[in-house]
C-alpha cells in the first residue's frame, strides 16, 4: 500500500486501490451482508470478524504495529465505499469511522494499544460519542457527572441516541474532566451500564439509549491530546461517510439503469423515455459530483493537501443531499416495486436519511463552507481559504 | 507520458522561447507563432505541427510558462474555434501535411481567424438535418444555403463546413466536411444581433461557393465523422474552468456578495452557498477528469462539464440580479460592441453576463441533448425513437 506523503496524483487509483476494491466487493457480494439481519445486535458477527481475519479492511490506515493494515485513508475509504454499496451491517459507524481513526489519533499507550489493536481485529466493537449534541459537527464533551476513582472515574451520564451502542463491548465517550476534556473508555459488560435499543429509521444501522449510572471509565485519551484527536476523528468520519453515500449512491444509480433498461411500458425500454433518461443523467451527474468531493476529502486527509475542516464539509454537504436524491429518484423510477418492502430501495432511502442526519446536518455542513467561503471573502473575490489545488499539497 | 522529466524538459523548451522573446514586448502573433514553431501550441500534435508528440496532460505546464513571463492571459479565446475546435479536427483529418501546415501556422499566430459554419435556421440540435448544399463541380464543390450561430464569421477568414452531398443517403450518411475560404465570392456574413444587444454571431450566406476538392476533410459522405472530432473538442473546450477553488463564474457571484454587505439576507447567503458548493464539486469533477485524462480514457465525468457548466452559469447570475434587486433593471448599454478585440472585457456587466447566460444551455449542444447523451453513451440506456431512422434525407419532413 502507498504511504501517505508520497508523490501520487489525486483521484488517481494504483492497482493495489483497485484489487483492495475487488476483493471488499466479492466479499460483499459472497456473504449476505445487507442488513437487517435478525440476529443480535443487528448483524453477523463472524462475518464481522472476516472482514478483518480475512480482508483487513477495519483498520486498513492504522499501522501494522498497532495492529491495522499499515495503508491510507485512501485505501479506507474505499473499502467503506463498497460497504456503503452493499449496505453492509455491523458497528461500522462507531467502530470504523469514529473508534479506530480517534485512537490511532491518540498517543500510544498500553491501554489504548491494547484497544486499538482489539478494534481493528474485528475481536471487539465500540461505540464512539465525541460531541455532547447527537449530530455536532465540533467535538465537546459530553453532559456527565465525573469524579474521580482509583485508577481512572466513576461516570454518570444520560447519552441519546448512539449508533452501535447496543451490541458494543466499549463505549468511548468525551467528558469533561477538571483538566479538560478526556475520551474515557467503558466496558459495557459491568452493572451500571444500561442500554435501550431503539428503532431507527435506519434498519441496517441500530442506535440504542445508554445510561450511565457510577459506572467505572479509565482514560483512553489524555486530555492533552483529547480535543485535537477527537476533531481528528470526526473529520475522518466525515469523510469515510463521504465515501459510504457514494458507493450506495452508485449502487442505486446501477440498479435504476438496469432496470430502465429491461422494464418495459407503451411498448419500450422506458430508458428510452426522456422523461426517464434525463432523471437518470440528473441522477450520474449527483453520484459523480458526490464521488469528486469525497475523493478530494479522502486524499486531503490522506497527504494534508486541504483545509480538512472545509474538505469534510464540502463533500457531506454535497454526498448527503446527492445520495438522499438517487434514492429518492431510485424509488420513483422503480414506480410501484420501488416503494414496497421487499425491494432494497428503501433500505437505501432510509440510509441516505440517518446518513444526512449522523455527523453533522447538510444545513450545518454548509454553514461551516459559508463562514469561511463567504462571510470571510473581501470584496477583491478571493476567500482566505486554501485555494483546493492538489498540486499545491505541503507534502513531507 | 508520465515520465516527470518530459515536464521538466518541456517547461525547458517553452522557457528559452520566451527568454528569446519576451511576451511583454513582442507582439502577440509573432511570439505565438514561435510558440507554434517550438511545437507548443497543442503539444499533443505531431513535431512540425505545433506539436511534440507528447501527452496533451503536458499542456498546462506550458501555458504556465507563457502566462507567468507575462503572455497574453488565456491564449485560446483569442481565435477560441481556431484552437478548440479547427486545430484538432485538421490535424486528424485534412487531406496531407502541407496543407496541415498551411492552415495551422496561422491559425496558431491568430493572424487566422476560424470560424465554423454547422447551425442552420433549420438544423439546430438535429444538426444532422441540415441542408446547405455541396454539389460537385470538377475538381471544386459549389456550395449553396444558409448557416448561422456562426461567432466570429465576420472576423474569420477560414471556415469548417458541413453540407449535403448526398440527398438521397439518409441525413448522416449524405454530409461531408469541407473548410471553407471565408473571402470567397458568394460568401456574405451579415452579423446577428442577440438579446444581449451584442452581435457575437452572425448569419451566414453561401451562394455557388467554390471550394477546391482539397480542402475536404474526410471522405464524401464521411462529414458527420468529422464534425463529431469538432464537436467533442467544442464541449471539452466549453467545460474547461480555472482550476482553483472560487475562480471563475462563482467569484463574479461572491465578489458582488462581499462588496455589498447591505443586501445581506440569510435566505440570499444559503442560496450563494448552495452555488459555491455546486461549483467546488464540479471544479473537483474537472481536476478529477484532468488527473484520470493522463492515466486512462475519458470517463463520465468528462462529460458532466458543459451541461453543469451551463446550468450553473443561469443559476449564478440569476442570483446576482436577485441580489442587486430594483438596480439590477439598469442596462449599460445595448450598442453592438466589438468582444473580439484582444483584452477587451468579453462579458462586461452583471445584467449582460446574466442575459448572455440563457444562451449557455443551447450553444454547443443544448442541455436537453447533453442529457440524451450521458443517458446513452454513458449509462448505456436505449437510444431515443428516431422517427428519421434510415429514411433518405429528401424524404425526411421538414420545417
Amino acid at each position: 500500500m502507498a504511504e501517505p506523503g508520497t508523490d501520487e496524483e489525486e483521484f488517481v487509483f494504483t492497482d493495489e486501490h483497485r484489487a483492495l476494491r475487488t476483493a471488499v466487493r466479492r466479499f460483499c457480494g459472497a456473504h449476505r451482508v445487507r442488513g437487517p439481519v435478525e440476529l443480535d445486535g443487528g448483524y453477523d458477527a463472524r462475518v464481522w470478524r472476516r472482514l478483518s481475519s480475512e480482508l483487513g479492511v477495519l483498520g486498513l490506515a492504522v499501522p501494522e504495529p498497532s495492529g491495522g493494515g499499515g495503508g491510507t485513508l485512501i485505501d479506507q475509504a474505499i473499502a467503506v465505499e463498497e460497504l456503503g454499496a452493499a449496505l453492509a451491517a455491523g458497528p461500522v459507524v462507531g467502530t470504523v469511522l469514529l473508534a479506530i481513526p480517534l485512537l490511532a489519533a491518540a498517543p500510544p499507550h498500553p491501554a489504548r494499544d491494547q484497544l486499538l489493536a482489539r478494534l481493528c481485529s474485528g475481536e471487539a466493537t465500540a461505540a464512539t460519542v465525541l460531541t455532547g449534541s447527537p449530530g455536532g459537527l465540533e467535538s465537546t464533551p459530553v453532559d456527565a457527572i465525573v469524579a474521580p476513582d482509583e485508577d481512572g472515574w466513576t461516570l454518570s451520564a444520560a447519552l441519546g441516541a448512539v449508533p452501535d451502542a447496543g451490541a458494543a463491548d466499549v463505549l468511548l465517550v468525551a467528558v469533561p474532566t477538571p483538566e479538560g476534556t478526556a475520551v474515557v473508555a467503558i466496558d459495557t459488560d459491568q452493572p451500571g451500564v444500561e442500554r435501550t435499543p431503539l428503532v431507527t429509521l435506519d434498519l441496517t444501522r441500530p442506535q440504542a439509549r445508554v445510561r450511565l449510572t457510577d459506572v467505572f471509565a479509565h482514560t483512553i485519551v489524555e486530555p492533552p491530546h483529547a480535543d485535537a484527536a477527537a476533531r481528528s476523528a470526526l473529520h475522518t468520519a466525515g469523510m469515510l461517510l463521504a465515501a459510504e453515500q457514494v458507493g450506495a449512491g452508485q449502487h442505486l444509480l446501477d440498479l435504476t439503469v438496469d432496470h430502465a433498461r429491461t422494464r418495459r411500458q407503451f411498448g419500450r425500454q422506458i430508458g428510452s423515455f426522456q422523461a426517464v433518461k434525463h432523471r437518470l443523467a440528473d441522477m450520474l451527474v449527483a453520484v459523480e459530483h458526490a464521488r469528486s468531493t469525497a475523493y478530494h476529502a479522502a486524499w486531503a486527509l490522506a497527504t494534508g493537501s486541504d483545509d480538512p475542516a472545509l474538505a469534510v464539509s464540502i463533500a457531506q454537504a454535497t454526498c448527503s443531499p446527492a445520495l438522499s436524491r438517487v434514492a429518492a429518484d431510485t424509488i420513483q423510477l422503480h414506480g410501484g416495486i420501488g416503494f414496497t418492502w421487499e425491494h432494497q430501495a428503501h433500505l437505501y432511502f432510509k440510509r441516505a436519511a440517518a446518513d444526512a442526519a449522523l455527523l453533522g446536518t447538510t444545513e450545518a455542513h454548509r454553514d461551516r463552507v459559508a463562514r469561511v467561503a463567504l462571510d470571510l471573502a473581501s470584496a477583491d473575490g478571493a476567500p482566505p481559504i486554501a485555494d483546493g489545488l492538489p498540486h499545491a499539497a505541503v507534502r513531507p | 507520458m508520465t515520465d516527470p522529466n518530459d515536464a521538466t524538459q518541456l517547461r525547458a523548451v517553452a522557457e528559452r522561447v520566451v527568454e528569446e522573446h519576451d511576451p511583454r514586448s513582442t507582439p502577440t502573433p509573432d511570439l505565438l507563432t514561435t510558440w507554434y514553431d517550438a511545437g507548443l501550441t497543442w503539444v499533443h500534435f505531431p513535431v512540425g505541427l505545433g506539436g511534440l508528440g507528447v501527452s496533451r496532460g503536458l499542456q498546462p505546464e506550458v501555458d504556465a510558462v507563457l502566462r507567468e513571463a507575462g503572455g497574453p492571459a488565456d491564449v485560446r479565446s483569442l481565435n477560441g474555434i481556431g484552437f478548440g475546435m479547427a486545430a484538432p479536427t485538421l490535424v486528424e483529418h485534412a487531406q496531407d501535411d502541407d496543407l496541415k501546415r498551411e492552415w495551422l501556422r496561422p491559425l496558431a499566430g491568430t493572424h487566422h481567424i476560424w470560424c465554423q459554419l454547422f447551425s442552420e435556421p433549420g438544423a439546430g440540435s438535429d444538426l444532422a438535418g441540415l441542408s446547405t448544399s455541396a454539389v460537385r463541380r470538377g475538381e471544386d464543390w459549389a456550395v449553396t444555403g444558409q448557416k448561422v450561430w456562426t461567432s466570429v464569421g465576420h472576423k474569420a477568414r477560414w471556415g469548417l463546413l458541413l453540407a449535403r452531398t448526398d440527398p438521397d443517403a439518409p441525413k448522416h450518411l449524405g454530409l461531408t466536411y469541407f473548410v471553407v475560404d471565408m473571402h470567397s465570392p458568394g460568401v456574405e456574413v451579415r452579423p446577428l444581433r442577440q438579446l444581449t444587444g451584442q452581435a457575437e454571431f452572425n448569419e451566414v450566406h453561401l451562394s455557388d461557393v467554390r471550394i477546391p476538392d482539397r480542402h475536404r476533410l474526410g471522405k464524401v459522405g464521411g462529414g458527420w465523422q468529422v464534425a463529431r472530432t469538432t464537436l467533442m473538442n467544442e464541449r471539452s473546450a466549453i467545460g474547461k474552468s480555472d482550476s482553483r477553488r472560487g475562480a471563475g463564474k462563482i467569484a463574479d457571484a461572491v465578489s458582488l456578495w462581499a462588496s455589498r454587505p447591505d443586501l445581506h439576507t440569510p435566505i440570499l447567503r444559503n442560496r450563494l452557498t448552495r452555488l459555491w458548493l455546486r461549483a467546488e464539486a464540479q471544479r473537483l469533477t474537472a481536476e478529477r477528469s484532468r488527473a484520470l485524462a493522463t492515466t486512462s480514457g475519458p470517463g463520465p465525468e468528462a462529460s458532466i462539464g458543459k451541461l453543469v457548466g451551463a446550468e450553473l452559469n443561469q443559476a449564478i447570475y440569476e442570483f446576482c440580479m436577485d441580489l442587486l434587486g430594483p438596480e439590477g433593471v439598469l442596462y449599460d448599454d445595448y450598442s453592438p460592441r466589438d468582444t473580439l478585440r484582444p483584452g477587451a472585457d468579453r462579458l462586461g456587466p452583471i445584467q449582460r453576463r446574466y442575459l448572455r447566460s440563457r444562451a449557455n444551455t443551447i450553444e454547443g449542444g443544448t442541455s436537453e441533448v447533453l442529457r440524451n447523451i450521458l443517458g446513452e453513451r454513458v449509462l448505456g440506456l436505449p437510444r431515443d425513437l428516431r422517427a428519421d431512422a434510415g429514411i433518405p434525407w429528401k424524404e425526411i419532413p421538414r420545417g
